[in-house]
């Protein structure tokens, strides 16, 4: 069963097909998911003002119902030091169409993995792990499995990567925690068995992987038409 | 449902037979079966009359006995009646042979009779398929008799989507010396469908092999069947189509069934302890070795050659299929050297594959199979028999049969399969061991008793 309060965002998000990043992060958290602290902002005083609350650096994100790939409009800027050079981000996204806001976000750093989710005709939902960023689409080194997981397809799918011994610890570089890894994995498919009627798909991309934990540093859900 | 009678016939109805001719797709059905197999056949149409001196009734309610399958071939607008009829009959299963139906834009026509089908009960194949063959049973395929393949009886079931598939693979079952359960084809699956297979053919004692050809499942669909795979004890091997862009266009105008994303199919299949079978040549070499063994392997094959060159050739075979061919041990290998003839001991190289070169005469070969049967580094055995060296007899397979079912542990030939060998091939296959005719292929046996456990 659903959560209230993400039945309300869901019915809102229906006229655009998908689910904006703000409230995406929302049903994450209340799902118990790891998100970086973030605030939204539509003028200067409440950009400067959410920035300094979370600290800097920050990260600065389009918000609109017409851009769902955000970096392919520049969208996205990182490592924002100053409230100078924030204003100036929030001039230029504001002429984006369809502006509705600037995400403003906590910098998180950490090995980039993308968690994701189709709803699939035959199968219903998939789960999807693999190496993250923008590159997901050119390397294509990732593992699928049918939802719901156990920890143990968890791990296999960590193995499955061609990539997994940057996870593991490779030249020197810290090992993430697969535990948390798993455990986000494994949570997330449950998530997704839980909005299979409603949800079509969902990238979690980046997931930010340290030795700690793991963050989601960015959602897209798409609905069903 | 019970799916026995469509299975299991003692009266069948072939419905849509012609006066006239000889080729139709009924008259085949009627003649292949009437008086061939142990089924009372009984002829219908219409128009009643007789065909080669035998009644043709009018209306299956006409049959003097109750009809255990009816095989209905006319054209599909004639279809939902015939099928009424069959259920105030009392009928109580059919194959829809005829074509006509979603395949070719009406898809009302099929739905109208799945859903009479569904509230009588009447469990039905088709439409647009062969139907079923079932050796010493039944055959409703439309083809004349003297054209069919027919592979020996044995323990695989095919079920496919494709009748040509279906009838491809029983030619090369045959070639291969693979026994067949059952063949089914399902065409539109409008009713019938894997998973209603899956559930029947997991109790069928006949069947110690579930094979499908698929092209693609309906919604949802392929999430339960994966699941009921994942719970059946019998191995369960698909092979698929559609996976290229192109691919997907040519099913979906084939059997108009949508066949959906192949990376999901394949992680789909693989996580529920189904052996996916990515071409035909996999097809038939999994189908024969899980008929003879249905213990799977971790994957360390010992390999027993009479080549050196076929050696080096199964062992990159085995590394592309992810199978260790582990270095034997000392003791091994001192264990297989005394055992070995003096002349053959001399020159024999036993590191893995034991390589006994063409010196090597049958008590060769059996000594190094023993000592590899016992030994816990193995747990597979591959033998590359090549039966033109002259210290190989006939007997070969017969004698290493015995080892292997003495230890339980698989052995797998390989032998070229030419008319002149067959005695050979089959002192292996008769007794029990998969003989391949390549390298490749019994190296594929051994994946796919490997692939068995994988979750």
């Amino acid at each position: 069963m659903l959560k209230k309060e993400v039945k309300a965002i869901f019915e809102k998000s229906r006229k655009w097909g998908w689910v904006l990043e703000p409230d995406a992060q929302k049903i994450l958290s209340l799902y118990g998911f790891k998100t970086p602290k973030f605030g939204v902002a539509a003028t200067e005083g409440e950009a400067v003002a959410a920035a300094r609350k979370i600290g800097y650096p920050v990260v600065a994100k389009i918000v609109s119902p017409a851009v769902v790939h955000k970096s392919d409009v520049k969208g996205v800027v990182v490592g924002i030091k100053d409230d100078e050079t924030l204003v100036r981000t929030l001039a230029r996204l504001s002429k984006i169409d369809g502006f509705a806001g600037m995400l403003i976000a906590e910098m998180v750093k950490g090995l980039e993995l993308i968690v994701g989710a189709k709803n699939d005709f035959q199968f219903g939902p998939m789960i999807l792990l693999g190496m993250g960023g923008v590159g997901v689409e050119i390397y294509k080194d990732v593992s699928l499995r049918m939802a719901p997981l156990k920890t143990r397809d968890a791990d296999h799918m960590i193995q499955e990567l061609a990539a997994r011994k940057l996870l593991t610890g490779y030249r020197g570089s810290e090992p993430v925690n697969l535990n948390a890894l798993k455990k986000t994995i494994v949570a997330f498919s449950h998530l997704m068995m839980d909005m299979r009627d409603v949800v079509e798909s969902v990238d979690l991309n980046p997931v930010m992987c340290t030795a700690k934990s793991c963050i989601v540093a960015d959602a897209r859900i798409m609905l069903k038409k | 449902m019970n799916l026995k009678p469509l299975f299991e016939p003692k009266t069948m109805a072939v419905i849509g037979v012609s006066a006239s001719n000889d080729r139709h797709p009924a008259n085949v059905i009627y003649d292949k079966n009437n008086h061939r197999y142990p089924v009372k056949v009984y002829a219908v149409n219409p128009r009643g009359g007789s065909l080669h001196n035998e009644t043709v009734y009018p209306r299956v309610a006409e049959i003097p006995a109750k009809i255990d399958l009816a095989v209905i071939a006319t054209r599909a607008e004639l279809v939902p009646d015939v099928m009424a009829d069959c259920i105030a009959a009392g009928v109580k299963s059919a194959t829809v042979i005829s074509g006509g139906f979603s395949e070719g834009g009406r898809g009302d026509l099929q739905d109208r009779i799945v859903d009479m089908a569904r509230e009588a009960g009447l469990p039905f194949i088709g439409p647009n398929c062969l139907g079923v063959y079932v050796p010493f049973r039944v055959d409703t395929f439309f083809l004349p008799i003297e054209r069919m393949i027919k592979p020996e009886a044995g323990g695989v079931t095919f079920v496919s989507q494709s009748g040509g598939i279906l009838v491809d693979h029983m030619i090369k079952f045959a070639q291969q010396g693979v026994g067949m359960a059952k063949a089914v084809s399902i065409g539109n699956k409008a009713f019938i469908r894997e998973k209603e297979l899956l559930a029947y053919l997991a109790h069928d004692p006949a069947t110690k092999v579930i094979a499908y050809y698929i092209e693609g499942f309906g919604e949802g669909e392929g999430r339960e069947f994966v699941q009921a795979a994942d719970v059946c004890s019998k191995p369960v091997v698909i092979m698929k189509s559609g996976k290229t862009a192109a691919g997907n266009r040519a099913v979906s105008s084939h059997t108009a069934s949508l066949a959906g994303d192949y990376a999901s199919f394949a992680a789909a299949v693989a996580q529920h302890n189904i052996i996916e079978a990515v071409s035909e040549n996999e097809m038939v070499s999994f189908c024969e070795v899980l008929s003879s063994y249905t213990r799977p392997i971790e994957g360390r094959i010992g390999i027993i050659t009479g080549s050196g060159g076929h050696g080096a050739m199964a062992v990159d075979a085995c590394s592309m299929a992810g199978l260790a061919v582990p270095e034997f041990s000392d003791q091994t290998k001192t264990d297989i050297k005394n055992q070995l003839t003096e002349s053959v001991r001399a020159i024999a190289s036993l590191g893995n594959p034991a390589d006994l070169t063409g010196s090597a005469v049958d008590d060769d070969f059996v000594a190094c199979a023993r000592v590899l049967a016992a030994s816990p580094e193995i747990d597979c055995v591959v033998v590359l028999l090549l039966p033109y060296i002259p210290g190989v007899s006939l007997d070969i397979g017969v004698r290493l049969s015995s080892v292997c079912r003495q230890s339980g542990k698989p052995f797998i030939a390989y032998v070229p399969h030419v008319e002149k060998y067959n005695m050979l091939i089959e002192g292996f296959e008769l007794n029990g061991i998969p003989a391949s005719s390549s390298i490749e292929g019994a190296v594929l046996m051994a994946k796919a008793l490997a692939r068995r456990q994988s979750c």
